[in-house]
């Protein structure tokens, strides 16, 4: 399993978003989150965006207010994840344009669904933003 | 009811709702939430389904946002999940995925459901079933929804099947049987022209490479093919990555994939993919000179990037490379050496690995000193990184890197006082390691500890107290290197040790012990030589030469004792030089010094310092100090305590009045207190060794003991018994701990009962008795330790080895520093097998999992028989088995062939050929050893035992019924070509 978890983190620390690919019970949620998102938001821009924890790494990156976490194993590219982040932000933004951290609040269904698309089981299974929106667009359709 | 339902459905609060709401209760965000979850309990039980879906809804929201269980409406969950309505079920689905795990009750009644959902028409609720096993998925859900996911593998409609693919994964990981049914169409899809389905598949085959890549290797060619072929990015990587497993189990395929590697390292833009063509050839080709020149060059482009990260990655990627190209950090020397000052703590602790990396014996002192002063300015938990890495790579392979370790002892000194250290434990280990192991360093040890012990500002550090518990142990067991006992003994026995913790406190007393029974020896060895000196000079040489024999009792050769004691010579020389002349009876002695140079040195040093006030003044200090303590609350400083102040007031009393004592101890040449004295420097000069890791093991067990796998219940028999101080104290050999606890514990006890008058006698009358048992003329049996003394000549050999070794690391180090020059040589480094078992043990052994060998059956060309049909090896005519060892023989050349080009002349040839490329590898690997001739011969047998062998990691194969070592039908898969 390359990828075990994503997590969308705002400044304050609150979890806007959290996809496991493994089980964790919810404490050992909480206390993930927790650690995690002490040892990722105080960092500045000018450090690097990778930190080792337990037994595996951290990718994370800051887009205006809202921290992506990506939690993979160690042999994880961490270049590769990165650029993940990326395509998922940019997929977001070309659906609700200008996604914001309200965006993700008031649609987390649709947040999920896209991580769906792209994520299976870990491994990365869609990059191309236009293939992951069509099931979306297709719902709000019918809808 | 059904009105109230309509009501809660018109009136139900929706998702959004909830969230708008839940963002203006500002302050009382618990209590709003737990509203809101009563709510939904009630919403929860409706009888309409869409309220319940709402509901469940928000309790996802909820739950995945605010940590809360929602266990308690998985059976709703499957209901909503049920409902014909896709909305619903999307709902229901999505709550199923986020909450079941293996432990949920109702997991069993959702099989139907999603197998109905798998079989739809609609490709989003199949995308939805899928999109669930491939979270939840269990043995269960995976045994009996394999054939679903098998039809899936070839559906028409690539949204579903890359689904399908990825689900795959899951399913092998749960069960790993499904394999056999599954594996074929997997690999069939590695030919599709659809590129997201090949991606699926190798990332696919990516998760699965990385468990256990060998059964992997057939399919090679497919691989090469991508990766050749392929302009996207992110299959090239995960192509990349199973790669680099499998070149390092198959060195022909290394050479094949080294030109395509580096053509995309040339061309390549993306850093993402540049870094894994670094990292591949960094880990798995290091032995290709010039892509691994490639490499470099791209990983300098990384380090003087601006870009955090990437200097990250290249310092990574330099660490991989350390241990086979250390030129390549050497190189980068520099800006490695920068990084150490990064802001970054991530970039300065690997920039820290790599200079480690870097240490070697001629430049370790100056590296050390570098990091050391750095690790003064810097930040305490970095400080304490850097500690720790200079502790852990100078005690690498058994000290490896340092030759002179006068100096490493006085780094350990030095490193203890440096205000944020923190690696007490570690530094105490190494400290006492170095005192057991080299004996040439002792002095120095005592000298470093003496610093330690007699600074009072280092008491208050409780972080510090292991290492003072290592220095007070050391002075006490080496006190003969000590230049002035007393000083030590008021370090000891100072009153801020009070600050210490009961159990260092009483090394501490132990220590003060050693040290008075020293200096008391050496003061009744002086006199004694005195007083032989004036008529009996002889004897008395005799007696002092028999005596500084025993100062080195396990060493049973002169000439070895012969170092020991040439080093104490030059630590003593200059005293001795300057205070014996000034004594008018050393002229008297000339002839004992002359003749017995070995023993006039601790005669006259005894002279020299040793005098009667002086020792009289020792033990009254010891006296002051301990007298308090023998009403300590713990039993360990109290019981050690009273032991010294026995032993003391036992010799107090003969040295009190020592003038009339003198002359009559002429005649009787040994009183009681110097016996008593001497038996217990005689012990404690006894010398302490490490213990090899696996000397119980050597022990055999006796007849009649049967030994219990499972010591649970030891526990209650013993619950809170209290462990021993910890075992760096109780090393030895077990014959000599009984022999110190009798005596001594006699004499306490006399002592304890009997007015001194009366314990004197009653002693001696004990001494009588017992007297046999406690003089040390039963050397012999000490002698015979159970670890090689420092000088004996196997240890001798091992030490030149590693010296030879030593000289190859330097050569290749093409460090551009100084040539060490060994103005000393490196003293003798004690090793046990033990060291080498516990470097040895760190290699990871050959792991096959139930998967891996399922793999390997369906790729051998199995998976078309039933399980039922399968039968044993044994059952095999034996021919078979001999053909294939022939056909093993041949390997190298076919398997060449193979890999020479991805396309295949024949289908048969290439499946056969890399079936036994796979097996004979295995094969080479387990008889490893034997004679190839008799290989031919006994090939069953081989093989069933080989088998067995590995039968650990195959139970469930085996089960299945030897399949992979069978092997019999020649169908060919031409999935292969």
């Amino acid at each position: 399993m390359g990828i075990r978890f994503i997590l969308m983190v705002n400044k304050q620390g609150q979890t806007r978003l959290a996809q496991y690919y493994e089980w964790l019970t919810l404490e050992e949620r909480r206390a993930l989150e927790g650690e995690i998102v002490r040892k990722c938001l105080a960092r500045t821009e000018q450090q690097c965006s990778f930190v080792e924890h337990r037994n595996y790494k951290i990718v994370y990156r800051r887009y205006a207010s809202l921290f992506f976490l990506v939690g993979v194993d160690n042999d994880e590219n961490e270049l590769a994840i990165l650029e993940f982040i990326h395509l998922l932000v940019e997929t977001m933004d070309r659906h609700f344009g200008n996604v914001c951290e309200l965006d993700i609040m008031f649609h987390l269904e649709k947040a999920h669904f896209m991580l769906e698309e792209m994520v299976m089981n870990g491994c990365i299974v869609e990059t191309s933003k236009s293939n992951i929106l069509s099931p979306i667009q297709l719902m709000d359709k019918t809808s | 009811m059904a009105g109230s339902s309509i009501m809660e459905t018109l009136f139900q609060r929706n998702l959004e709702d909830l969230i708008k709401a839940s963002r203006q209760q500002q302050v009382q965000e618990s209590l709003f939430i737990s509203k809101s979850m009563d709510e939904i309990r009630r919403e929860i039980k409706s009888t309409d389904l869409h309220t319940k879906s709402v509901a469940l809804q928000k309790l996802s929201y909820l739950s995945s946002l605010h940590g809360l269980d929602m266990s308690f409406a998985s059976f709703h969950a499957i209901e909503v999940m049920s409902s014909p309505q896709f909305l619903h079920k999307k709902i229901g689905y999505h709550a199923i995925t986020q909450s079941f795990n293996d432990d949920t009750p109702v997991m069993l009644l959702i099989t139907n459901q999603l197998r109905k959902d798998l079989n739809s028409g609609n490709q989003f609720e199949v995308s939805l079933a899928l999109e669930c096993l491939s979270r939840i998925g269990n043995i269960d859900l995976a045994r009996d929804l394999t054939p679903e996911v098998f039809t899936l593998l070839s559906s028409s409609k690539a949204f579903v099947k890359k689904k399908a693919i990825a689900v795959v994964l899951r399913v092998f990981e749960k069960y790993p049987d499904a394999v056999r049914v599954c594996f074929k169409r997997l690999v069939e899809n590695l030919e599709s022209s659809d590129p997201i389905i090949v991606s699926a598949v190798i990332g696919v085959f990516c998760e699965l490479s990385l468990k256990e890549s060998r059964s992997y290797l057939p399919l090679a060619p497919e691989f090469y093919k991508i990766l050749v072929d392929s302009k996207n990015n992110w299959l090239l990587i995960k192509v990349l990555k199973i790669f680099a497993k499998l070149a390092s189990l198959e060195p022909r395929l290394a050479k094949r994939i080294v030109e395509p590697i580096c053509e995309h390292m040339r061309r390549t833009g993306a850093k993402s993919l540049m870094f894994e063509c670094i990292r591949t050839v960094v880990s798995s080709l290091s032995e290709y000179e010039s892509a691994v020149k490639l490499a470099v060059v791209k990983i300098r482009e990384f380090l003087i990037d601006d870009d955090p990260n990437l200097k990250y990655l290249g310092l990574q990627a330099l660490s991989i490379i350390a241990p086979k190209h250390l030129w390549a950090v050497m190189e980068n020397k520099d800006f490695v050496i920068k990084s150490l000052s990064d802001g970054d703590f991530n970039i300065k602790l690997e920039s820290l690995r790599l200079v480690m990396a870097m240490v070697s014996e001629s430049n370790v002192a100056e590296i050390t000193r570098v990091l050391v002063s750095y690790a003064l300015k810097s930040d305490p938990g970095f400080c304490n990184e850097i500690l720790g890495s200079i502790l852990s790579t100078c005690s690498r392979n058994v000290y490896e890197v340092i030759v002179d370790f006068d100096w490493y002892a006085s780094l350990l000194g030095e490193m203890a006082r440096i205000p944020h250290c923190q690696k007490g434990e570690e530094i105490e280990n190494q400290l006492i390691d170095i005192g057991m192991r080299v004996k040439d360093v002792r002095p120095e040890l005592v000298q470093v500890s003496r610093g330690l012990l007699i600074d009072p500002a280092l008491l208050g550090n409780p972080f510090l107290h292991k290492i003072l518990s290592a220095a007070a142990w050391l002075s006490g067991e080496y006190v003969e290197f000590s230049r002035n006992p007393f000083e030590l003994m008021e370090a000891l026995l100072q009153p801020r040790t009070s600050l210490l913790p009961s159990s260092i406190r009483a090394v501490y007393v132990q220590s003060a012990f050693k040290v008075s029974i020293y200096c008391v020896y050496s003061y009744l060895l002086h006199r004694e030589n005195v007083a032989s000196s004036i008529g009996y000079g002889n004897q008395a040489s005799e007696v002092s030469e028999s005596v500084s024999k025993k100062e080195c009792p396990e060493s049973s050769d002169l000439t070895s004792e012969a170092p020991a004691f040439s080093e104490q010579d030059e630590g003593f020389n200059p005293r001795d030089s300057n205070q014996s002349f000034e004594d008018p009876s050393t002229e008297n002695n000339g002839d004992v010094i002359v003749t017995h140079a070995q023993s006039s040195t601790s005669a006259s040093l005894g002279k020299s310092s040793f005098t009667q006030e002086s020792i009289v003044n020792l033990l009254n200090l010891v006296e002051l100090a301990l007298g308090s303590l023998s009403g300590s609350h713990d039993v360990e400083i109290q019981e050690r305590a009273k032991n010294v102040l026995g032993s003391i007031d036992l010799i107090k009393k003969e040295i009190l009045n020592p003038v009339v004592q003198e002359e009559q101890n002429l005649v009787r040449e040994e009183t009681e207190a110097f016996n008593a004295v001497k038996l217990m420097r005689d012990a404690f000069s006894k010398e302490l060794g490490p213990v090899s890791t696996s000397a119980q093991e050597r022990v055999a067990v006796p007849d009649g003991l049967t030994l219990k796998e499972n010591l649970s219940d030891l526990e209650m028999i013993c619950g809170d018994a209290q462990l021993p101080l910890p075992n760096t104290f109780s090393l030895g050999s077990p014959q000599y701990g009984e022999k110190v606890d009798e005596p001594l514990s006699d004499l306490q006890s006399k002592d304890k009962s009997e007015s001194l008058n009366e314990s004197t006698s009653l002693l001696a009358e004990h001494r009588k008795r017992h007297g046999l048992y406690y003089l040390p003329s039963e050397h012999g049996e000490i002698v015979s330790n159970d670890y090689p003394p420092a000088n004996d000549p196997m240890s001798q050999d091992k030490v030149s080895e590693d010296a030879a070794d030593l000289v190859k690391l330097t050569e290749q180090s093409l460090a551009s520093k100084k040539k060490p020059n060994h103005v000393k040589p490196r003293p003798v480094v004690l090793k046990l097998d033990g060291d080498e078992i516990a470097i040895a043990a760190k290699k990871p052994g050959l792991n096959g999992d139930t998967l891996s060998g399922a793999v390997r059956d369906v790729l051998l060309g199995n998976e078309a028989l039933p399980t039922s049909s399968r039968s044993n090896s044994s059952d095999k005519p034996p021919s078979k088995k001999k053909g294939k060892e022939k056909l093993n023989t041949d390997l190298p050349l076919e398997s060449q062939d193979n890999l020479g080009g991805e396309e295949m002349p024949g289908g048969t040839a290439s499946s056969r050929k890399s079936k036994h490329r796979s097996h004979g590898k295995e094969r080479r690997h387990k008889s490893l050893g034997k004679n190839d001739e008799q290989k031919e011969d006994n090939g069953q047998k081989e093989t069933q035992r080989s088998n067995h062998r590995h039968g650990r990691h195959k139970a469930r194969q085996k089960a299945d019924g030897h399949l992979n070592v069978v092997a019999q039908t020649p169908v060919i898969p031409d999935f292969l070509l």
